[in-house]
């Protein structure tokens, strides 16, 4: 027979995160005790910034390798480096942090890592088994980095809940795509595409159907959109603080774009059925996420249900259906990036005396305690809301564009009104840290941290400066997805 | 002819059955034991279609391994199985209604099942004549060759469920002694047996 000859350069960046992660483990192994860590979370950190450096070099336009199960192109280079930027982040901010809390232990930064790189692949799956696996590694490595405090019951239980309710939507997720599988005799995109395209409209099977929105609720189930958000506050709320940062970025950019890539790929032909779901779920995602997070008093829940609504807000640009909205969702998930890692590096600098504190009432007079830390928040606060000059404003402005331009007006006004709303509890923050008698000092926010805070801050509020090359980027990234 | 259809009603019907004993046995161990049977009919049907290899994939993994797992964490773990049971009849209208919405998804979904019209051009991986290729031969195949990519990131996902379970259950304790291969391996005779001559009768002394 002959021989089949896979052409793996496209693929540079995540073989190469595969390799480093294998022989970080190894290195983790053999270093001398009582320093692993640390400088295994040091080369994790230059194994991410070596693999955006190559995945920028190899990054074709377009191209389909591995028997058609793997593509990389201009979207899934654009969002990679979001998970990149992600992770090196989230990396960067636990340096201490796992030192301080008793979970310095070398497997952190590796499974990271392998985390990064399921994200990657879900990223650049084109075919459904490629996308099973995606997932797979990336949640059973957030799975165990969720309880890797695992001396406390809260880790515990997050990581348990997690995994449970993880398992059960891969279920329905694989459910689903075998039904998929069972109408189409094929698991590649391209070709379900090519196929769903031929029928009639309006006469598409109930088992295609059926099968289609199993897939998307596993995949809503892993951006945590309404209703399948109940495991992401006492996740949130559970997992030690940077690994809530980590959880709150890098995995939902990863799981959106998937989400993305599916529905406007090969299920792009059946638009009419899906659109009317998406349009659901994007609603109550939005007056979950503006309503629920009123009455919280954790930091971190808060910012769990903050960030269902802002999955919400992305999931209007899908809804859209058109590169616009495609667009709307890349700018926005790029926007959120940053908003989100700034304000987590806020929550990890909520320290009095080396104890971490995480109920919103610390949070009082922070104005005058440490001015720096309340402004940055202040920024990230006012960006999520959405209020211009700040980042948030233009993701929630490119994917409203994009609803009205496909005629989705009802679902454009109540995302603003939702904001509106959602606005109330964001001010609130601001309102505390500024307007309140201070409580008792936090300690000065460590190294990392304050480098973390002050980049996301710079980004979000400065980014009418130097917006217009990402625009440009999401745009070329938008027609690459819906050409193909 | 009557002989495959007569097996697959029975191996059918006891799979099933011993199905419907998995969740209803009160004694866990049984419930394993029924599962066991289950995996075996299922192996018997996987046979009938001509698929052999995964027949005896099925005996091996699921039973061999899988199962005897559950079984060593039935019997060893001290789980109280009548507490996990409270509150089944609370839930029993619920998870009664979900089954009912699934069953008749099922019905409508298998009812009005249609196939892509032109499906079987676009076969993934079309199932070979079986006389001319056995079926581990046709999966070895395309394992290692169009699915190589998938094949590699499955072992990755298993590399990581092994480090999982490493680093969230292994505690080093103080004071064990380990065994060092290479100071067993260097330890030379001169080192550690002395010789004495004793004289004969005295008692060791």
């Amino acid at each position: 027979m002959i021989p089949v000859v896979h052409n793996p350069v496209p693929a540079s960046a995540e073989i190469f995160l595969a390799l480093a992660a294998m022989a970080l483990l190894m290195v983790g192994a053999f270093w001398k005790r009582g320093a692993q860590a640390r400088v295994a979370s040091v080369l994790a950190l230059s194994i991410l910034a070596v693999a955006g450096v190559v995945l920028i070099g190899v990054t074709p336009p377009r191209n389909v390798i591995f028997h058609g199960q793997f593509i990389a192109d201009h979207f899934a280079l654009f969002m990679k480096l979001l998970i990149l930027i992600g992770s090196g982040l989230t990396l960067l901010m636990s340096l201490d942090y796992i030192e301080r809390e008793g979970m310095a232990r070398f497997e952190y930064p590796v499974l990271v890592l392998f985390a990064t790189l399921g994200m990657m692949m879900m990223v650049s799956a084109n075919d459904l088994i490629a996308l099973y696996i995606g997932i797979e590694l990336q949640s059973l490595s957030l799975y165990v980095v969720a309880a890797f405090k695992r001396d406390e019951v809260r880790s515990t239980e997050a990581g348990l809940k997690y995994f449970v309710l993880g398992a059960l939507s891969s279920g329905m997720l694989l459910y689903g795509a075998s039904l998929v599988y069972g109408f189409a005799g094929s698991t590649n995109f391209a070709v379900l595409a090519k196929l769903l395209a031929q029928g009639a409209p309006g006469s598409t099977s109930v088992g295609l159907i059926v099968g289609v929105v199993f897939v998307m609720a596993g995949l809503a189930f892993k951006v945590s959109a309404v209703p399948f958000h109940m495991w992401t506050p006492d996740v949130y709320e559970g997992a030690p603080t940077p690994v809530t940062a980590f959880f709150a970025v890098a995995p939902k950019i990863a799981a959106i774009s998937l989400f993305t890539r599916v529905m406007m790929g090969p299920f792009g032909p059946l638009v009419m059925e899906w659109r009317q779901i998406v349009v659901a779920v994007a609603i109550a995602s939005m007056i979950l996420g503006a309503l629920a997070a009123i009455n919280q008093t954790n930091i971190k829940r808060l910012m769990a249900y903050s960030s269902i609504g802002h999955v919400g807000y992305a999931l209007v640009g899908l809804a859209a259906a058109n590169p616009s909205g495609v667009r709307g969702i890349l700018i926005y998930m790029a926007t959120y990036l940053f908003m989100n890692l700034g304000t987590f590096a806020c929550i990890l600098s909520m320290k009095r005396q080396g104890k971490m504190v995480e109920t919103i009432a610390d949070l009082a007079g922070l104005a005058r305690s440490q001015s720096k830390v309340a402004y940055a928040l202040a920024i990230f606060m006012l960006s999520m809301i959405g209020l211009p000059p700040f980042a948030g404003f233009f993701g929630k402005l490119f994917v409203f564009l994009a609803a009205i331009e496909a005629g989705l007006y009802a679902l454009a006004v109540i995302g603003m009104l939702t904001s509106v709303v959602g606005a109330y509890y964001y001010i609130r923050i601001v309102k505390i840290m500024f307007m309140e008698e201070p409580a008792s000092p936090f300690d000065r926010p460590q190294g990392q941290v304050a480098a973390v805070m002050g980049l996301s801050a710079i980004v979000t509020l400065l980014f009418f400066v130097f917006c217009w090359p990402l625009f440009y980027a999401a745009e070329a990234a938008a027609k690459v997805l819906i050409g193909s | 002819m009557i002989v495959s259809a007569l097996a697959f009603y029975v191996f059918a019907a006891v799979a099933v059955a011993s199905g419907v004993m998995v969740i209803s046995s009160r004694n866990p161990v049984h419930s394993v034991l029924f599962l066991i049977l289950a995996f075996f009919n299922a192996a018997g049907l996987f046979v009938l279609l001509g698929a052999e290899f995964l027949a005896m994939i099925l005996v091996i993994v699921y039973v061999g391994a899988v199962a005897v797992l559950f079984l060593f964490v039935v019997m060893m773990l001290d789980i109280n199985f009548v507490a996990l049971r409270e509150g089944f009849m609370k839930y029993l209208p619920v998870g009664a209604a979900i089954g009912l919405v699934l069953l008749a998804e099922l019905l409508l979904v298998v009812g009005a099942w249609s196939f892509a019209p032109r499906a079987k051009t676009v076969l993934d991986a079309p199932v070979p004549a079986f006389d001319q290729l056995s079926n581990a031969q046709a999966l070895g195949r395309i394992l290692y060759t169009d699915n190589l990519y998938l094949f590699q990131a499955a072992g990755l996902v298993l590399l990581v469920a092994m480090i999982g379970a490493i680093v969230l259950t292994l505690r080093e304790r103080e004071g064990v002694r380990r065994q060092n291969a290479g100071a067993q391996i260097a330890r030379r005779r001169e080192d550690v047996i002395e010789i004495r001559k004793l004289p004969a009768g005295g008692g060791g002394q």
